[in-house]
């Protein structure tokens, strides 16, 4: 048990506007320590929905979430906020780094907000991703001056930056040409090779998901194998 | 550590969006600049018509009232005390005016420690002999210095000195309508009647101007010495004691206790001049509720700009909040926001409101009825700037709170998907 990092438990969720729609039936699978995810399915399955409820950012569901040995239920928002911060780290489609902040300070953020490392630490953590991703020298740019490949790299840099001990990603190749998906997705491998860091990765790009170690499949908000 | 990460996020998205930021600050300074310029003329203007009048009322006076006695004596008599006695053609009695003991009287008064300071006054009814022609006038008698310091006497006299009331015998400060009328000046030797016929010869040392015209064609000034020679009466006699307070407030009580104390009558500076406090305070209602539209007014500005702010960063938001920013901090970061432009706002509002009241107070403001004031009276109680800036911060932070709250409300869920 020890070695499971995450576990959804019967989780249901359910839409009520403007009529009540069933979009997770019965989601019941576990992550271990060090595995590469992909959750992948058509359009409307339910995929990102289940990721946001995994990421705990949506906590209207019924079920249970179990991150890290601990129930997710009844936290406050704060706690919640916390346990992102800490213990996730994410990759969305559309990058969303912070345009007023340069490539590093928006590596850093969490860092910072994290608290558990002066300043000049998270700073050097922050520039030892960047130069692992090989991005080293737009550091000092701003965010919007970047290219979109630069960006999701950026962006992964961000969510490696408190070690998290999971990482989500929302398409994070859905939005970028062959060859910078082909750079991100050499990344996740590596980090999972090398660093045995967990990934959880909704995709709908059926190669992506076919190098991975394990897939999850959906349809019409279920799990149809795992 | 955290506020430290809170105010640098804050700040950065401040600067980038600097011009809204500033033209925000802009609002609220000159809301301030206004309400500070304002509330200091207006007070200005207030303390200044108000010193007209309450500048030279005491704040309880001493006086013997011509009426008629309450005391009569069929009142008195054990045969006539069952019922209501009607008396007719009752006539004033005590035609004396001279407040009796006053040795002893302005001795205790002056040891009351409420009392800041007290002036001795006579009233003379005069004649002004100007060839054939007699003016009717009153001339009091008053011990110039403590006159100079409870009354401001001097800032009245217009030429001349005060202290030469005091340090020339037989001399007189005439009202300039008086000294008009009479082509009197300084140096003149001027005749006037006493009530009981006398005559006497005065030296004019000053001339003076209380902006109050009637009351400068009849009203001079003389010595306490020289009025009761006027009256050819003894170096005890006074007709009226004016006593200041150390607080304006305690003057009814004062007066209360005084009229009992002594025997006399004693008149409050609140019910001699009701209409003064009763006009000031609309005055000042007017300024704050003035001021404080305007700031209300600059609120709405910030509310408008924050909100406008709130929509644009919905992705900085969702993606703080996703990074686990909690709710709070969101709401920090925007507070923090809605604060900077308060505290930048309000304090060089302050600064351009103590300016613009500087540039008021050098406009020049001639009237003849005033002739003391040369230009625009400002008032600067630093009691105005401390109410400006914390209706600046009070307004600034309840703007910036209702966004704020909003944007923490964000759901990071809906923005990330949305796209």
């Amino acid at each position: 048990m020890a070695d499971i990092v995450l576990q959804a438990k019967k989780i249901n969720k359910y839409f009520n506007d403007p009529v009540r729609v069933e979009v997770l039936n019965e989601i019941d699978f576990a992550i271990q320590q060090g595995e590469f995810v992909a959750i992948t399915g058509k359009s409307g399955c339910g995929k990102s929905t289940l990721l946001y409820i995994l990421s705990t950012m949506d906590t209207d569901y019924e079920g249970e979430l179990w991150i890290d040995g601990e129930i997710m239920r009844d936290k406050t928002e704060a706690q919640l906020a916390h346990i992102r911060n800490e213990k996730i780290g994410f990759v969305f489609q559309f990058h969303y780094l912070l345009n007023e902040f340069s490539v590093l300070k928006n590596v850093m953020l969490p860092g910072l907000k994290l608290g558990k490392l002066s300043e000049a630490e998270v700073e050097h953590r922050a520039m030892e991703h960047l130069t692992k991703l090989d991005i080293q020298s737009l550091a000092l740019k701003k965010a919007n001056q970047l290219s979109g490949g630069e960006k999701q790299r950026v962006a992964i840099a961000r969510a490696l930056i408190n070690d998290p001990i999971i990482i989500m990603g929302d398409e994070p190749t859905g939005n970028l040409d062959k060859k910078n998906s082909d750079i991100v997705f050499d990344i996740f491998k590596q980090l999972s090779t090398e660093a045995k860091q967990t990934l959880l990765i909704v995709t709908h790009d059926q190669s992506f998901a076919n190098n991975t170690n394990r897939i999850i499949e959906m349809e019409d908000g279920r799990v149809i194998s795992s | 550590m955290k506020y430290k990460l809170i105010a640098e996020i804050a700040s950065s998205l401040l600067f980038a969006r600097w011009r809204q930021s500033l033209v925000a600050a802009v609002g609220v300074m000159f809301s301030i600049t206004m309400f500070i310029a304002l509330l200091g003329f207006m007070n200005g203007l207030n303390d200044m018509l108000d010193g007209l009048v309450l500048n030279r009322t005491p704040h309880v006076r001493l006086f013997n009232e011509i009426k008629p006695n309450p005391n009569q004596p069929i009142d008195r008599s054990p045969d006539f005390n069952t019922g209501h006695n009607f008396i007719q053609s009752i006539k004033s009695s005590g035609g004396r005016l001279e407040i009796y003991n006053s040795a002893a009287i302005v001795t205790t008064v002056s040891a009351d420690p409420r009392v800041k300071g007290l002036a001795p006054k006579i009233t003379a009814p005069v004649l002004y002999n100007a060839g054939s022609i007699d003016i009717t006038g009153v001339v009091s008698g008053i011990d110039v210095v403590a006159e100079n310091k409870l009354f401001s006497f001097a800032d009245y006299v217009t030429s001349g000195n005060t202290l030469d009331l005091k340090n020339v015998p037989n001399s007189i400060v005439l009202g300039i309508g008086v000294a008009q009328k009479l082509l009197a000046q300084i140096g003149d030797v001027i005749q006037i009647t006493t009530a009981k016929g006398d005559q006497l010869s005065l030296k004019v040392v000053g001339i003076f101007e209380s902006g109050v015209k009637d009351l400068d064609k009849v009203q001079s000034y003389a010595s306490i010495a020289t009025a009761q020679k006027l009256l050819d009466q003894s170096n005890t006699y006074i007709t009226d004691l004016q006593i200041n307070l150390k607080d304006l407030k305690m003057a009814p009580q004062v007066a209360k206790e005084y009229a009992r104390l002594f025997d006399c009558d004693a008149e409050d500076i609140q019910t001699a001049n009701a209409q003064f406090e009763t006009g000031t305070f609309i005055r000042t209602l007017i300024s704050y509720v003035v001021g404080i539209t305007l700031l209300i007014v600059a609120g709405f500005g910030i509310y408008n700009i924050l909100n406008m702010m709130i929509y644009e960063k919905m992705d900085t938001i969702a993606i703080l909040k996703a990074t686990g920013f909690s709710g709070r901090d969101v709401r920090n970061i925007f507070l923090g926001i809605a604060l900077s432009i308060g505290i930048v706002g309000g304090a060089s509002g302050l600064l351009f409101g103590f300016l613009l009241s500087v540039a008021i107070e050098h406009v020049p403001f001639n009237t003849a009825a005033l002739p003391l004031v040369t230009h625009y009276p400002v008032n600067y109680d630093p009691f105005y700037y401390f109410v400006g800036l914390t209706f600046a911060l009070v307004t600034t932070y309840l703007a910036g709170l209702f966004p704020a709250l909003k944007a923490s409300k964000v759901d990071p869920v809906i923005i990330i998907r949305g796209k």
